[in-house]
């Protein structure tokens, strides 16, 4: 009690709101340590809820950044009529770059294309048994990222009308799906968060509200005696924050311990993709919306139980 | 001067019932200490309850400290009701709670500092000589020691007024003499008190006020009232020793 040696016979307005408050911390989480089984209950059912949504937004963020490094890899090839000689053909490259809506066009003639895929493929032996380079010159153009969709579409068309290209070859409709399917799961994740945040909202109350019940009769005494609605109010409020504090805390862990438990497992499906890519946990953001709604969640949902039951309480 | 209490015309039903007090006016006056008394169910309860403000008077005017009653909001109330200290029969402790705990309830509420609450714990403790019984449970406490530990929350923030409703109703007369005692003792110090009992015979040779409460009216009686209107009066002279732990 370090806060009560300032404190003389005459309390001033703000030490003894502070008095309040540390003597209410202390007595919520004294009275929550008292019944360890039944706050940890409570607390994991908070937990699992607030970690559904949190895991959730962190596979959706993953699957996100996978696809995010797909799209940088979208380029389309212009396959060149092979009457374009190599002069002509860095030419045409040159002019695509300077197109707006393009951030690189690169000219490879038909010994580089053959370069490259000798290096790439693994087939390099088993083609220098061909007399000839079956291969085309080919210009690949990287599209700008930031440009939208219905330009890079628009792009890609009047590419393909160009007199020197035989055929173009995009590969994106199955991004766009992907992309389509990652909106839906998105919206669907955020109603599901929305749900599970009434759950907790609803959890928290439940408890305040059999709490509130349990303590009927001191509530009535305080009121006899003259203690504010505040005071009164507020270790249920701090007990609805401890309950959503110890709801992240166990969310965290939860999200934590999962994406541990699933990171082999995403490795592996990275591979089979060809990506490098690495789980990563959660963000030290998606933490604190972790412990900044659970708090709220938990605030509200002691304030919204206490507000309807507390009034209902008088002596008689 | 005015009274402490001061009662003009009040009238009050329950709703759908009949009146429980009809056109009762009264006046405690500072430092006064007087006993209301009559049967069962004569109102002596909600008489003390309007003046606690845990009910309204359905008509008529109740001031207390110079102040109309009917002038404070519901949110004023917490603090109207840390002006005077109230008694109950049941004694109304939290069961949970030790002697000190309880005791300390009303400086709690008022945010005193933990030491200036311990010196007043012990101090109010010992002036209703439970000295030492600080860490006790209520529970294992006497019926007469309970309530006199109710009578230290009440006074321990030092309150103007006491308002005791039936505080001997539980106690067997020996306790009851003590806890009447104690009323005294707070009185000769300059507290007002307003103490509701059918407890007759314990009052009824006190130098003090007896009002009683028959029908909803109120009839002031002279100081010594014979013992044959005693509804309900203890047989038992009380033993008005010093207020010494009898258990």
């Amino acid at each position: 009690m370090s806060a009560s040696r300032r404190v003389s016979t005459q309390p001033s307005w703000t030490s003894r709101l502070a008095l309040d408050h540390v003597r209410a911390i202390a007595a919520t989480l004294a009275q929550l340590r008292d019944r360890p089984l039944s706050t940890l209950l409570t607390a994991f059912v908070i937990g699992i809820t607030l970690a559904l949504p949190a895991g959730l937004n962190t596979l959706l963020r993953n699957l996100d950044t996978a696809s995010g490094g797909l799209q940088g890899t979208l380029r389309a090839s212009l396959f060149l009529k092979d009457a374009v000689d190599a002069a002509a053909g860095a030419d045409l490259a040159r002019q695509i770059s300077k197109r707006s809506g393009v951030s690189e066009a690169r000219y490879l003639s038909r010994e580089q294309a053959l370069a490259e895929f000798k290096a790439h493929s693994g087939f390099g032996e088993a083609l220098d048994i061909l007399k000839d380079n079956p291969l085309p010159a080919v210009i690949v153009v990287t599209p700008d990222p930031r440009q939208p969709q219905a330009e890079v579409d628009a792009l890609f068309k009047t590419l393909t009308t160009l007199p020197e290209v035989e055929t173009t070859k995009l590969d994106r409709q199955w991004l766009q799906r992907l992309y389509a399917i990652l909106q839906l799961v998105e919206r669907s994740v955020l109603l599901v968060s929305g749900l599970l945040a009434l759950a907790v909202l609803v959890v928290i109350g439940n408890t305040i509200r059999l709490d509130i019940e349990s303590r009927r009769e001191e509530i009535v005494v305080l009121k006899l005696i003259g203690a504010s609605n505040a005071f009164i109010r507020r270790p249920f409020l701090y007990t609805g924050l401890w309950y959503g504090l110890a709801g992240a805390v166990l969310a965290c862990l939860l999200v934590a311990s999962a994406g541990v438990f699933l990171s082999d497992s995403a490795q592996q499906l990275a591979g089979l993709y060809g990506a490098q890519a690495q789980l990563s946990g959660l963000s030290s953001d998606a933490v604190l919306a972790v412990f900044g709604a659970a708090l709220l969640l938990g605030w509200l949902g002691a304030f919204w139980t206490v507000s309807r039951h507390l009034s209902a309480i008088e002596p008689d | 001067m005015s009274g402490i209490i001061e009662f003009d015309n009040v009238s009050h039903r329950y709703p759908g019932g009949q009146d429980i007090l009809t056109d009762v006016s009264f006046t405690l006056k500072r430092g006064e200490l007087a006993f209301l008394t009559g049967p069962s169910g004569a109102g002596k309860s909600t008489f003390l309850k309007l003046a606690a403000l845990l009910v309204r008077p359905t008509r008529g005017k109740i001031t207390v400290d110079g102040r109309p009653l009917s002038e404070i909001r519901r949110g004023q109330i917490p603090a109207y009701r840390r002006q005077f200290g109230m008694i109950f029969q049941n004694f109304n402790l939290l069961q949970d709670r030790t002697v000190f705990d309880n005791v300390a309830m009303p400086l709690l509420i008022r945010g005193h500092s933990g030491e200036d609450i311990g010196r007043r714990v012990r101090a109010s403790l010992d002036a209703v000589g439970l000295r030492g019984k600080e860490r006790a449970y209520p529970i294992t406490l006497s019926g007469g020691e309970q309530q006199r530990v109710g009578i230290a929350r009440a006074v321990v923030a030092k309150p103007m007024l006491l308002l005791a409703d039936e505080p001997t109703g539980n106690l067997d007369p020996h306790m009851a003499g003590e806890v009447m005692q104690l009323f005294m003792r707070f009185n000769e110090v300059g507290v007002s008190v307003l103490v509701a009992t059918h407890a007759l015979a314990l009052i009824h040779r006190l130098p003090h006020r007896i009002l009683r409460l028959d029908g909803g009216h109120l009839s002031e009686r002279d100081e010594a009232p014979s013992v044959d209107t005693a509804d309900e009066a203890f047989d038992d002279e009380p033993p008005f020793d010093d207020g010494e732990d009898a258990a």
